[in-house]
């Protein structure tokens, strides 16, 4: 392990290790047999099992996987479509609408939160699911089109020369070209936002509708009312789907840095 | 023409949510703070000033400031621990950056949730931590830290404290350490060197660290919900309270303009002083 | 012959910056014609025009009689090897060089051999399935030309494709296109700023300044009968002087330079006696007399050093004008500050910018 020799390097270690206390406390009590919290009881994988007959819990999963997953592929179709566009043209309202489109994660999710709740009431748009994919997919939008800008910009123009001086027409150069080009951040950006999604309450309750619970929010219900130590078993599932999506995120990142290199 | 047509067909998606569902919901939340509530639902539309009015009532008041010195206190925590925390990781080798990078990431695409559940479980009495304290006999009985303002700090720093270090670290990150050695070299000692040439070089890291928690830290009700019980009452909390049970949307909204002329005023100035246009390490 | 590719009165500009000022050329079957120019002389933005990646102002591209001027880029039947390779990244080499085959939608097999063939061609067989960053900037260079090549375009266009290689690859890879054009038989317009590879390769040359062609010819007449001082300077390294014609005989002149009468040849420009005339003197052309004799100028050796196998030797005249010569060899028996005379031969020394000079 790391050589722990400069008290820098105490200092950094053990911040880092208080970080991961309460991610640890609650994978441990997944597998407490004990319903009280508190005493540990024994290994047992009741919860577990409690979890997955829970049809409460998977209705919140889906409608959180559908969000989640609605609103990064419109936000990264959005997103793809004009960064791109940006590209063919210059526009003097370009900067502002960037300004524009980066306030969701420039402004407290409270406030946009309120923002949207009274919007939609006031066109009259039923809450629901539809409210909370338009929500979810406004604030995914910056995250996407902040990496696919960055791409643009690290990406050689003569490319698209090279395909159209090969026989391909606009939109073939972009299907052929520039798309799997800017693939890797299309996808970072994606899971980035599908995990923003994923864990978000604060908006998700102010633009959801009656009966229709996403995870974050179910989990934040049980908290605050009886705790059920499902819920820790839950958790521990939950931080293993973001492990993995984080190496997946890590492994595309990587390997389209070492494609792209040299060129 | 038939060019141009199909860019803007391109822009089109782009332009409307910008429009339709952020810049047009915002004024309309700005003008919604100077409308006159409905006695039982909704709002009738008469200008007032009422609404901010209200929020200089004591006891809105006193959530305020109590709400900002929570923000503040937090902040500072933050900062200590955060600044020398991304300073001291961009001194590592270029092996140990990447580890830590990825050790800090983990916790940082958690769920906050989740994370604030584990400090439930640790600070629930007679919880681990009790059990430890007891057993070790440092105190006699359970502490009973959960819904205490110490349970509701500690969680606000747990949860913002990434952002400082992820924006310290990636300004810290960026400079040109042969900068310390050339001050050295003309004779400065380490301190002054930290002073004149560090601190200047990772100020805007720093301030960026700054407005990503210290607004958060105002409008993050559910970590006030969650560990402080209803003791402890952030600005979010009211903002929630009075949208979601009161009903009074005029007067949340009026809260909200405030909270945003705050985050926007510390937005101007971070730019004055970094002369930056983007927020150092948001992404 | 009649042209393959012609611009007629070509323009554009950029902004407030006219890059491309009336400019026509006409190229013929079969050459290896070179644009030679410092860099923003606007050959590059010829060549994008020749493509269609760039649209004239106003002005004519015409291909084979037929006027392309408006055509799409992907609708001509040129292709260009690009500066930086342009190799997409993401595609192996045979999907590379296999992209336009696909996109006219060739039989597989078809692509397959065509593949093979022209990577046979510019000797890269085996390395189908190499991804662009596995590949050395000399092979990357190979597999551009190929991917331009496969379509056998009528012209190729070559935009500084050898910028990027070291010297000793450049060489190499300079007589492989010499070998390839002439074995394949397909026009090359090609861009450098490089005297040296632009004289080593072409057929022609066209030397550009500010927009317009400044001379066109041969490598032999852009190096030994220079029309201007900027040609003359560009390629290789002359000495431009000034002098009084005093006397005319068939192709002889005589000058007077600082009362010294030396010859040089009139290349039947319409020169009259007292003419003040600009003529240029090419380095190597220098010759050194340790005495006086009829034709020749006295000078001081300011300073000597050796440049590529040459010895380089800086001269002052009398009345300060600086003079450079070359020679081959190390055996150079003057010395710095020795007093020396120098003399060329009358038809290496030939009149310049006689453009403005009759009237």
């Amino acid at each position: 392990m790391k050589s722990l020799k400069k008290p820098s390097h105490w200092f950094l270690a053990i911040v880092t290790f208080i970080l991961y206390i309460p991610i640890i406390v609650v994978v441990v009590y997944s597998f407490n047999a004990s319903k009280l919290s508190s005493v540990w009881d024994g290994f047992s994988l009741t919860w577990y099992q409690t979890l997955f007959h829970d049809s409460e819990m998977f209705e919140a999963l889906k409608n959180s996987l559908i969000v989640a997953l609605s609103a990064s592929i419109n936000a990264a179709i959005i997103s793809t479509l004009a960064a791109y566009g940006f590209t063919k043209i210059k526009l003097r309202s370009k900067s502002t609408m960037e300004l524009i489109s980066m306030l969701p994660i420039m402004i407290p999710e409270i406030i946009l939160g309120i923002v949207f709740m009274t919007f939609f009431s006031l066109i009259g748009l039923p809450f629901g699911m539809t409210t909370l994919i338009i929500a979810h997919t406004t604030f995914c939008i910056p995250y996407i089109y902040m990496l696919v800008k960055a791409r643009f910009v690290g990406m050689d123009s003569s490319l698209i020369d090279a395909a159209k001086d090969l026989g391909a027409s606009e939109s073939r150069a972009f299907f052929d070209i520039t798309l799997p080009l800017l693939f890797p951040a299309i996808i970072s950006g994606m899971l980035l936002s599908f995990a923003m999604s994923f864990d978000d309450v604060i908006i998700s309750i102010f633009v959801t509708g009656i009966n229709i619970n996403t995870l974050p929010m179910k989990i934040y219900t049980q908290i605050k009312t009886g705790v059920t130590p499902e819920i820790n078993a839950l958790c521990t599932l939950m931080l293993l789907i973001t492990i993995v999506i984080m190496i997946l995120a890590k492994r595309i990142h990587h390997h389209s840095n070492k494609k792209i290199k040299n060129i | 023409m038939n060019k141009k047509y199909n860019i803007w067909f391109l822009l089109f998606p782009f332009y409307l949510f910008s429009i339709v569902v952020i810049a047009f919901p915002l004024i309309y939340m700005v003008l919604l703070s100077f409308q006159t509530r409905a006695d039982i639902w909704g709002v009738i539309n008469e200008f007032t000033w009422k609404n901010y009015q209200d929020i200089l009532q004591p006891t809105y008041l006193q959530t305020f400031v109590q709400s900002f010195k929570l923000a503040l206190t937090s902040t500072f925590l933050i900062s200590i621990i955060g600044y020398p925390f991304g300073y001291f990781m961009a001194k590592l080798s270029k092996k140990w950056k990447k580890r830590m990078l990825l050790l800090l990431m983990i916790p940082f695409w958690t769920s906050s949730l989740i994370r604030l559940y584990g400090w439930i479980i640790i600070f629930r009495t007679n919880g681990p931590l009790d059990q430890i304290l007891m057993s070790l006999h440092l105190t006699k009985e359970p502490l009973r830290m959960l819904y205490t303002y110490p349970s509701v700090l500690i969680g606000m720093v747990y949860i913002l404290l990434p952002f400082m270090i992820l924006a310290v670290y990636s300004s810290a990150e960026k400079m040109d350490w042969s900068l310390i050695e050339a001050a050295k070299d003309l004779g400065a000692t380490s301190f002054q060197a930290f002073c004149t040439i560090t601190m200047k070089l990772t100020l805007p890291g720093f301030l960026s660290g700054i407005i990503l928690t210290f607004i958060p830290s105002m409008g993050l009700f559910f970590v006030a919900d969650l560990l402080g019980g209803n003791k402890i009452v952030l600005v979010g909390s009211i903002i929630q309270e009075q949208l979601l049970k009161v009903h009074n949307w005029p007067f949340a909204a009026a809260l909200s303009v405030i909270l945003m002329l705050l985050t926007t005023i510390m937005i101007t100035l971070y730019k004055r002083i970094s002369h930056s246009t983007e927020l150092e390490g948001v992404l | 012959m009649k042209p393959i590719l012609q611009l007629k009165q070509i323009t554009k500009s950029f902004g407030n910056i006219e890059v491309l000022k009336s400019f026509d050329i006409d190229i013929y079957p079969g050459e290896f014609i070179t644009l030679l120019g410092p860099s923003g002389c606007g050959k590059t933005t010829t060549l994008r025009i020749i493509a269609g990646l760039e649209q004239p102002d106003s002005g004519q591209v015409i291909l084979n009689d037929k006027d392309i001027t408006n055509l799409a880029p992907n609708k001509r039947d040129i292709h260009t090897v690009f500066q930086n390779y342009a190799l997409f990244p993401h595609m192996n080499v045979e999907d590379n060089i296999g992209y336009s085959l696909k996109l006219k939608r060739y039989p597989k097999a078809q692509q397959k051999s065509a593949i093979h063939d022209v990577l046979d061609l510019v000797q890269l067989a085996g390395y189908e399935k190499r991804m662009p960053n596995e590949l050395s900037g000399g092979q990357k260079q190979r597999v551009a030309i190929a991917r331009a090549l496969i379509n056998q375009p009528n012209v190729l266009l070559l935009d500084e494709p050898l910028g990027a290689l070291d010297l000793k690859l450049r060489r190499q890879m300079q007589n492989e296109l010499k070998t390839l054009q002439k074995q394949l038989g397909i026009t090359f317009i090609y861009i450098t700023h490089d005297q040296e590879e632009a004289l080593n390769m072409s057929t022609r040359i066209a030397v550009m300044k500010d927009g317009k062609i400044e001379q066109i010819g041969t490598p032999d007449e852009i190096y030994n009968r220079p029309k201007t001082s900027y040609v003359a300077q560009f390629i290789g390294e002359a000495n431009i002087l000034k002098g009084v014609v005093t006397k005319k005989e068939d192709n002889t002149l005589s000058i007077l330079i600082q009362n010294h009468s030396m010859k040089i040849s009139s290349l039947n420009y319409p020169i009259k006696e007292n003419d003040t005339i600009t003529f240029t003197v090419r380095s190597e052309s220098i010759q050194f007399l340790q005495t006086a004799t009829s034709n020749c100028l006295p000078a001081k050796i300011i300073s000597k050093n050796f440049l590529g196998g040459m010895l380089r030797i800086t001269l002052e005249l009398h009345d300060g004008t600086t003079i450079i010569a070359s020679q081959y060899g190390f055996d150079f028996k003057y010395s710095i500050h020795d007093n020396v005379y120098i003399t060329w031969n009358q038809e290496h020394a030939i009149p310049i910018d006689m453009e403005n000079h009759h009237e």
